[in-house]
């Protein structure tokens, strides 16, 4: 079948001028803001920054040469995201700066006589189109008909120009491809979400259970150095995995759990921490709703009732709910982050929030800390117009609680379907490659092939920019200003990220960017500011600082407004929640007619041959952004595919065999993936480290290097509640025989 | 003065940071390194362990690298540390085979590198860039001399282990285990 829109390669621009540019397109100084010229006259001193390279945001001092490049990254000793220490990720961020495969100039989409390709352009042509075909849209479906995906810094500005157009549409994978249903179930427990960098108190507790948390392998960085003091303390750590994660083999307790069945060692847990009466009783008593309905729902469910399930031996899963009740308070049951598996995902993680409660770990140390974020001032902008209509209105009585614009919802709306009266026409990508991001690809190029507009700003050639009309080159998070950092900790912080070195080549900004399309849309007055800097330094000099402060400290850090970091003994705490109370029963997804608790259900098994799709991350690459980092794909480049060594003797298998996989639909990987024979992983599953298997060969470093498992990922469990895209429900099989399916290919 | 390194497999993730923070401090260039991380694994499911550690040059006090040298570029320098000098070296490789811990390359410029301790920032009174930058806080590194140094106490309250000791070449590298 034809496509309107083909995937282009962007090599297919001269390749030799792009190639030959390389020392082009600087910025002349007379372009530079005074911000900028005083980070060059600084040159050789260091600039604050905060990292990009995940979303964790690790705040560091750029270190230039005396050549004025970027020489190195160090973590800033005063933020309580790194205390001064980077992950490899971090220290490896000048690879991004470094890559000679970025983006380098604006890109336009052209169809000669049927044939696609890019040709270079102005950034003033870029913009006149993009302004051209968004008040096109606008004037024929409505701006809501126009939606933002996001996943970084520059989105903020995105968004901003989006609201001001009238579109409420602003989806971020980061929701209902990852933590989505985490935050939900822990908002229907306690009333807040967890949010990011997550309230744990690990470097206190005295037991760390991690089930579906393979911290260590995934760097979120403050949680890494808190697990290892946490080890210097002695603290118990569980580790509830089908593999043998890095973090199994620093635990007491490893339960190597059949996958697909976590809820029932969570309700087993509870069985036990309540039939022994272990929980805590006056914290039960004093703060949680619904205890008697729990103990009843949960009376049945023992750990020999879980021992069929899960394959743990019931003896383990008793000591190890005593070993939990005897830390408590000081006990964390990890929430997770990356959770979308089953699409039960909102009800497994209420499991896990109600354990927490029953241990008695919320609000108390060593558990779950109150945290504080800064109060930073807005910019003042007019208000938002009102949006005639929203993605929800497309989705009557679905995902009810989703409180979020679903990047899965958006995609789906935008394949006309008859029971929808508006289709998406225009979509803004902004540092996140939809196409590793999103399951399900074909659903994917289906909604892209349905759009007026696909707009990309990256800085790198990722898959999706492929697909893009056009592209826009952002300079990295080296090479410019952002938004003050405000998240939340301990105490509350704000981090300042200046520019290092000028941008390279032709690229900018994304606060200059949507600027630009702003005045060209005729909503300029929402970007009061026309530079970044001016914006930051109006919203500090608010708040006792500067510009010029943040720019000698990087961070500065504020007292909490009340010394209540935990719970006081006795305090009365308002939790919000229906009833006020921590949500044992949760009254609002029994109203919203979902499980008031949670409920075991079976999950599909893989069938003969097949092998349970498990994936997850490596210390040094987050995601698919940083395969092509010269520094960190030093460290690897190229995933494996983790199997038993029984099943591999089965296959006839060996280590660095390269195979294809082909899951249950009969899609197959678009690349071979090397064989890694190990114990570490169980024989009913297979495990790959997401973010391989780039297709597109601009990527030079990492282009064809291992298999994608997104691209393997074409059964989708949608979680009823919020709309999560549950994605460990796909099964695949080896293709051995490479040179025979060559021939018959 | 003897300068040493202990590293704690137990707190190490194996993330790496280590050799990253190393190549941008030393200017080492991409494809190469001065230090590494290496996984034991053993067992067999369930019953497993694994052993995780950052490795790198020995910094040994009977070192074989040294004493192959034709030209006298490798040597020792203040506090035990092995160093070679650029100018000095041949590229002739001898050090390279002779080293039980595969701990030297050859750089593309023509002569061999290696781990220094980041003898340019412990002088100046900082830690070497790898045990900084760690996220684990897994490296301790001082004066075995000073009883005080953060390698001399963690030695005292833990067991530790070097790497092949029957090559006797006194290994300063150490593993707590």
């Amino acid at each position: 079948m034809a496509t309107r829109r083909q995937f282009i390669r962007i090599s297919a621009v001269g390749a030799g001028a792009v190639m030959a540019g390389a020392a082009g397109f600087r910025l002349l100084a007379s372009e530079l803001t005074d911000g900028q010229k005083a980070t060059m006259a600084a040159l050789n001193k260091r600039t604050p920054t905060y990292c990009e390279v995940c979303f964790w945001k690790c705040a560091g001092w750029v270190y230039n040469d005396e050549k004025g490049a970027i020489k190195k990254i160090i973590g800033n000793a005063e933020d309580l995201n790194c205390n001064g220490r980077l992950c490899p990720r971090g220290t490896g961020g000048v690879g991004m700066y470094h890559d000679e495969d970025r983006l380098r100039k604006p890109l336009i989409r052209t169809d000669d006589r049927g044939t696609q390709s890019f040709r270079e352009a102005s950034w003033e042509e870029a913009f006149d189109y993009i302004a051209g075909k968004i008040k096109k849209i606008s004037a024929e479906h409505g701006p809501e008909c126009i939606a933002l995906f996001t996943h970084g810094s520059g989105g903020k500005y995105f968004s901003n120009l989006l609201r001001a157009l009238g579109s409420p549409h602003i989806a971020a994978p980061s929701y209902a491809q990852c933590r989505g249903p985490r935050e939900v179930a822990f908002q229907a427990t306690f009333g807040e979400a967890l949010d990011s960098p997550e309230r744990l108190d690990i470097r206190d507790t005295k037991c760390l259970v991690l089930i579906g948390s393979h911290l260590g392998e995934n760097m979120h960085n403050g949680q890494v150095q808190e697990m290892s003091d946490a080890i210097d303390k002695g603290a118990t750590i569980i580790t509830v995995d089908p593999r043998f994660s890095t973090a199994a083999g620093k635990s007491k307790y490893w339960l190597p759990i059949k996958p697909a069945t976590d809820m029932a060692l969570l309700l087993a847990w509870m069985n036990v921490i309540i039939s022994e009466e272990l929980y805590d009783k006056a914290y039960v008593e004093k703060y949680t709703f619904g205890f008697d309905y729990l103990r009843e729902h949960v009376k049945n469910m023992t750990p020999e009732w879980a021992y069929g399930i899960t394959t743990i031996d019931p003896t383990v899963i008793r000591e190890t709910a005593r070993e939990m009740a005897n830390a408590s308070p000081a006990v964390i049951v990890h929430p997770g982050r990356h959770v979308t598996w089953y699409g039960d995902d909102t009800q497994r993680l209420r499991a896990v929030a109600i354990l927490n409660a029953l241990l008695g770990s919320w609000g108390r140390r060593g558990g779950f800390f109150r945290p504080e974020t800064f109060e930073l001032p807005e910019v003042i902008h007019p208000p938002y117009p009102t949006p005639k209509r929203t993605w929800r209105t497309e989705f009557p009585d679905m995902y009810k609680l989703a409180d979020t614009v679903l990047a899965n919802g958006v995609c789906d709306a935008t394949v006309p379907d008859p029971s929808r009266n508006c289709q998406f026409k225009g979509w803004i990508v902004n540092g996140t490659n939809l196409m590793e991001t999103l399951p399900n690809q074909a659903n994917t190029l289906r909604a892209i092939d349905e759009l007026d507009l696909l707009v990309v700003i990256d800085t790198m050639p990722m898959e999706i920019t492929g697909y893009a009309d056009v592209i826009l080159p952002e300079c990295t998070y080296l090479e410019r200003f952002d938004e003050l950092r405000v998240v939340q900790h301990r105490k509350p912080q704000i981090a300042l990220r200046a520019p290092a070195a000028e941008p390279m080549y032709d690229t900018r900004p994304a606060y200059w960017m949507a600027r630009e399309l702003a005045k060209r849309l005729g909503v300029i007055e929402y970007f009061p500011f026309e530079k970044i800097e001016d914006q930051l330094d109006w919203q500090l000099k608010q708040v006792g600082s500067s510009l010029e402060e943040m720019m000698k400290i990087g961070v500065k850090t504020f007292d909490r407004s009340a010394d209540d970091i935990y719970f006081y003994p006795d305090e009365e705490v308002e939790f919000y929640t229906g009833t006020g109370k921590i949500e044992l029963y949760s009254s609002l997804l029994a109203d919203a007619g979902f499980d008031p608790m949670p409920v075991y259900t079976k999950h599909e098994e893989p069938p003969e041959g097949y092998y349970r799709l498990n994936y997850g991350r490596a210390p040094m690459h987050t995601f698919s952004r940083t395969s092509n980092n010269p520094n960190l794909t030093d460290l690897m480049d190229e995933n494996t595919v983790w199997v038993n060594p029984r099943v591999a003797k089965e296959w006839g298998l060996s280590t660095g065999q390269y195979v294809h996989l082909v899951n249950q639909d009969g899609k197959r990987s678009e690349f071979p993936i090397r064989v890694r024979v190990t114990e570490r992983i169980r024989w009913d599953s297979v495990y790959m480290v997401h973010g391989f298997g780039h297709q597109e060969k601009k990527l030079r470093r990492c282009y064809g290097k291992g298999a994608s498992d997104t691209n393997l990922i074409t059964k989708v469990l949608v979680d009823p509640i919020m709309g999560g895209t549950g994605m460990r429900g796909n099964f695949v099989t080896f293709i051995t025989d490479l040179a025979r399916e060559e021939v018959a290919s | 003065m003897r300068y040493a390194m202990a590293v704690d497999t137990k707190k190490c993730v194996g993330c790496s940071d280590c050799v990253v923070a190393c190549q941008t401090e030393n200017g080492v260039p991409i494809g190469y390194c001065r230090d590494w991380v290496v996984e034991v694994m053993d067992g067999t499911y369930p019953q497993l362990e694994i052993e995780l550690r950052s490795e790198r040059c020995n910094h040994c006090g009977n070192a074989p690298c040294v004493r192959c040298c034709p030209t006298g570029a490798s040597h020792i320098a203040e506090g035990g540390i092995v160093l070679v000098k650029p100018n000095k070296c041949i590229g002739c490789g001898a050090c390279i085979a002779s080293c039980p811990y595969d701990a030297r390359y050859p750089h593309p410029k023509g002569y061999v590198d290696k781990c220094t301790f980041c003898i340019h920032r412990v002088r100046e009174g900082m830690k070497p860039a790898c045990v900084a930058v760690c996220p684990t806080k897994c490296m301790y590194f001082g004066d075995l001399d000073d009883p005080n140094s953060d390698v001399s106490v963690i030695l005292k309250k833990r067991k530790a282990k070097t790497l092949i000791p029957e090559a006797g070449t006194q290994p300063q590298l150490y593993f707590l285990i």
